[in-house]
């Protein structure tokens, strides 16, 4: 919707450090598909070449945004800036989203070294916004490193973070049931780093326990398993250590794969997008002609999908 | 409502300024606001003007709505809004509620804060009013090029 110039002053304008320039981008990632293409262009980003992407993960109430802050002041005393992508989820009604993840990073206020962004899921799946990936791509240009994204508070089997990530911490608490669910959930897969806040709850030991028996009945490696008091700051170091390591020079490679992985889905996913959206436009019609063809028992919807793969949709 | 689907979700940051510890009001309005389809940033007790702008500017949301009971409103509405000047930021609608009497309303009004809400206002009217707003100002500024 922008016009060419406008978003050339807005991508220098954010690569020189402007806060307010950076906070237009972010709008424009998220609401303008074809201005976030020519943006990010301009903006002159690889598609995450640069900062280290973490992703924060977890059920609701585990404590994941005070942990977030935390390690921001952490990484705040190694002279780092960070960018902060905070996703809640939109209601599939409304429309509306409360987005309340800054309760929890007040401490953070005040510092230019920190940008914090709440993102609304908008129907996204997975615990993520369809513009996190851009999102952190501009503040990865505004010279932010690391980029965090705290996701949705996540269920079983949650693995868009995996993918959107270089690495992905999975946070969890003793109790709410998170025992159980642990043991069988697809959730535990995502995890690089695997945090256990709220670990000065009487039942801490024996879920860190239960956690170390789960990976061992896995193949492969089993990730750090950490304890963290965030509201306190315990332990936030070692997670923030853990995180930085993944950068080192004889642990990159898992980085990498996972950067190529995220560049390979991020391709077709805009491929996808824009063939579907010049693939459907005029097939409206022929659209709702096939839709009543199924509901009146005509045709099954894989019969009407082959016809429209094969070009051969017609009107009913 | 259906003529507003396809435009960008207004956005706006609620918070609760001043020392007082209560954020009932301030809570339900966020809910009511999310439940009108607005994008609600929630900020949380006992914001300082200073993280409030902060905090709107970083989100560019279209609209500031304070919630006050402190009695704090004569210091804290005009130093938001000359701190959103100072960051050519007035495009952001500043509005809110909480006991505020009539004479001190006025005055806010006329310092160019927009319409404040006592207690027992229907949500709907804040909804409203914020939806107008919010559209009259994003058509002057796209009007103009910005």
């Amino acid at each position: 919707m922008l016009e060419a110039g406008t978003l050339k002053a807005l991508a220098e304008a954010v690569r020189r450090g402007d806060a307010r320039a950076l906070a237009r981008a972010l709008t424009v990632v998220e609401n303008d598909p074809a201005g976030a293409a020519d943006l990010l262009r301009a903006l002159g980003t690889a598609g995450g070449a640069r900062a280290h992407r973490v992703g924060v993960t977890g059920p609701p109430g585990v404590g994941k945004s005070t942990l977030v802050a935390a390690l921001a002041a952490a990484w705040r005393l190694l002279g780092k800036r960070i960018g902060i992508l905070a996703v809640d989820p939109t209601s599939p009604f409304s429309g509306g989203a409360l987005l309340g993840d800054r309760i929890r990073m007040g401490a953070l206020a005040g510092d230019a070294n920190v940008f914090i962004r709440s993102l609304a899921s908008r129907g996204a799946y997975g615990g993520l916004s369809a513009a996190a990936d851009d999102a952190a791509d501009v503040l990865d240009a505004a010279g932010f490193d690391p980029v965090v994204t705290e996701t949705v508070g996540v269920g079983q089997a949650e693995i868009e973070i995996a993918r959107a990530a270089d690495t992905t911490v999975l946070v969890l608490a003793p109790g709410q049931g998170d025992e159980i669910q642990a043991m069988k959930a697809g959730l535990l897969e995502v995890a690089d780093i695997l945090v256990v806040n709220q670990a000065d709850r009487r039942d801490a030991d024996r879920f860190v326990h239960a956690l170390e028996a789960a990976f061992d009945l896995r193949a492969g490696p089993r990730p750090p398993i950490l304890e963290t008091i965030a509201s306190k700051g315990e332990g936030v170091g070692e997670v923030r250590e853990a995180i930085d390591a993944r950068l080192r020079p004889d642990a990159q490679e898992a980085v990498g794969t996972r950067r190529l992985e995220r560049a390979r889905r991020r391709i077709r996913a805009e491929v996808d997008r824009r063939r579907a959206e010049t693939w459907w436009a005029g097939r409206g019609d022929v659209l709702d002609a096939a839709a009543l063809g199924v509901t009146a028992g005509e045709l099954t919807v894989a019969d009407a999908a082959a016809e429209f793969a094969e070009g051969k949709e017609r009107d009913r | 409502m259906n003529d507003v689907s396809s435009e960008r979700p207004i956005r706006v940051l609620v918070a609760k300024a001043g020392l007082d510890g209560h954020d009932r009001g301030a809570k339900v309005v966020a809910a009511g606001l999310r439940d009108a389809g607005f994008e609600v940033i929630y900020t949380g007790l006992r914001q300082t003007p200073e993280m409030i702008v902060e905090a709107a500017l970083q989100e560019d949301v279209d609209c500031i709505g304070l919630s006050i009971h402190s009695g704090a409103h004569m210091t804290i509405f005009p130093r938001v809004h000359e701190l959103l000047a100072a960051h050519a930021a007035e495009g952001i609608l500043l509005t809110g509620g909480g006991i505020i009497p009539a004479a001190d309303v006025r005055a806010l009004e006329d310092l160019g804060v927009g319409r404040l809400f006592g207690p027992g206002t229907p949500l709907a009217e804040v909804s409203d009013y914020i939806r107008e707003e919010v559209r009259a100002r994003r058509g002057a500024s796209s009007g103009t090029g910005s």
